[in-house]
């Protein structure tokens, strides 16, 4: 009996603590993603500039497809330059970087683009179809999809000059 | 009256209990299914519950798969396809979510069990015969207990 009571509070202390370790190592904002490694869903982005872009017609390129919100301060302000340094720098080697424009107004978007002079095309997400098809839950949120049309890699939140050109050459 | 009152309450019984088989209109359906979901832009709310235009979104999604001929199984596969499962309010019955399922039953029982051990010590306890010869009373108590029960074998 006195065996059996001195056991009975590790047995019942221990999994607990255990559950609350690992809930304590885990980021409960971070959501891993079921679309990384398998095939990205299709698309067709019309940009504010009036073209049209789709997964289909970019079969052979690496995508960095990134949903932006021009109300995403300061996380979308911070990577904006980051991502106009790399499509510049990888524009001419099969890379096209894509900006997704969701939940926001077009003028307050197109105010944005100016601002950070984004050459790269960018368009708006009207009825949300592509963000809830992409799984996106906030803004920023990078994917990176490889040549062969498989997401390489999914990034949530700012992203810096280094991160995309670590991420875009594992793609090439 | 009374058979009456009985049919009614077994029509009404019955009637909620087969209106998911007989089938919900268009709205409800959604509304169902969005409350199963939980909106990616809360603090722990369903899709059907947040004002959010992402919630919106997600709700017009449903709708238009429902009125495509999409079954609500389907509807759940294909957020959880996106999303993971994390996007579903009530985990799945299965594998490790069991223990999520589970977990507050053995605790209710964990508890009960305790409480039922303790109460039954107690009373055992209170139930057993002394053991052992017991105190000498206290002198000023013993004499004024003598005095009591003379009084009352008066």
């Amino acid at each position: 009996m006195a065996t059996w009571k001195k056991l009975i509070v590790p047995i019942v202390i221990t999994p607990i603590l255990l559950l609350l370790a690992y809930g304590f190592k885990t980021n409960p904002r971070q959501v891993p993603s079921p679309l990384v490694g398998n095939s990205a869903p299709p698309f067709a982005l019309s940009s504010f500039d009036g073209g049209t872009t789709g997964l289909e017609q970019l079969r052979g390129t690496a995508i960095v497809l990134n949903f932006w919100a021009s109300w995403c301060f300061p996380a979308c302000f911070e990577e904006a330059p980051a991502l106009e340094a790399a499509w510049r720098a990888y524009k001419d080697r099969g890379v096209m970087v894509l900006g997704v424009d969701i939940q926001d107004r077009e003028a307050d978007a197109k105010a944005f683009i100016e601002r950070f002079k984004l050459s790269f095309p960018n368009g708006p997400d009207p009825q949300g179809r592509m963000s809830i098809d992409y799984g996106v839950y906030g803004v920023p949120e990078t994917f990176f999809i490889n040549r062969e049309g498989t997401i390489h890699y999914k990034h949530v939140g700012a992203l810096t000059k280094q991160m995309l050109q670590g991420k875009i050459e594992e793609m090439l | 009256m009374r058979r009456t009152l009985l049919s009614l309450l077994i029509v009404g019984v019955v009637g909620v209990w087969l209106r998911p088989a007989v089938g919900v209109g268009l709205e409800e359906q959604t509304q169902l299914l969005a409350a199963e979901l939980r909106c990616p832009v809360c603090q722990n709310l369903s899709v059907g519950d947040s004002p959010s235009e992402m919630a919106n979104q997600m709700r017009e999604l449903v709708r238009e798969k429902l009125k495509n001929g999409e079954s609500p199984e389907q509807i759940r596969a294909y957020f959880v396809s996106r999303y993971g499962e994390w996007i579903l309010l009530a985990p799945k019955r299965q594998g490790f979510n069991w223990v999520a399922w589970l977990l507050p039953f053995g605790a209710i029982l964990g508890g009960v069990g305790v409480i039922g051990f303790v109460v039954r010590r107690s009373v055992s306890k209170s139930r057993a015969p002394r053991e052992g010869p017991l105190p000498p009373l206290d002198p000023r108590y013993a004499s004024r207990l003598q005095a009591e029960l003379k009084e009352w074998g008066q």
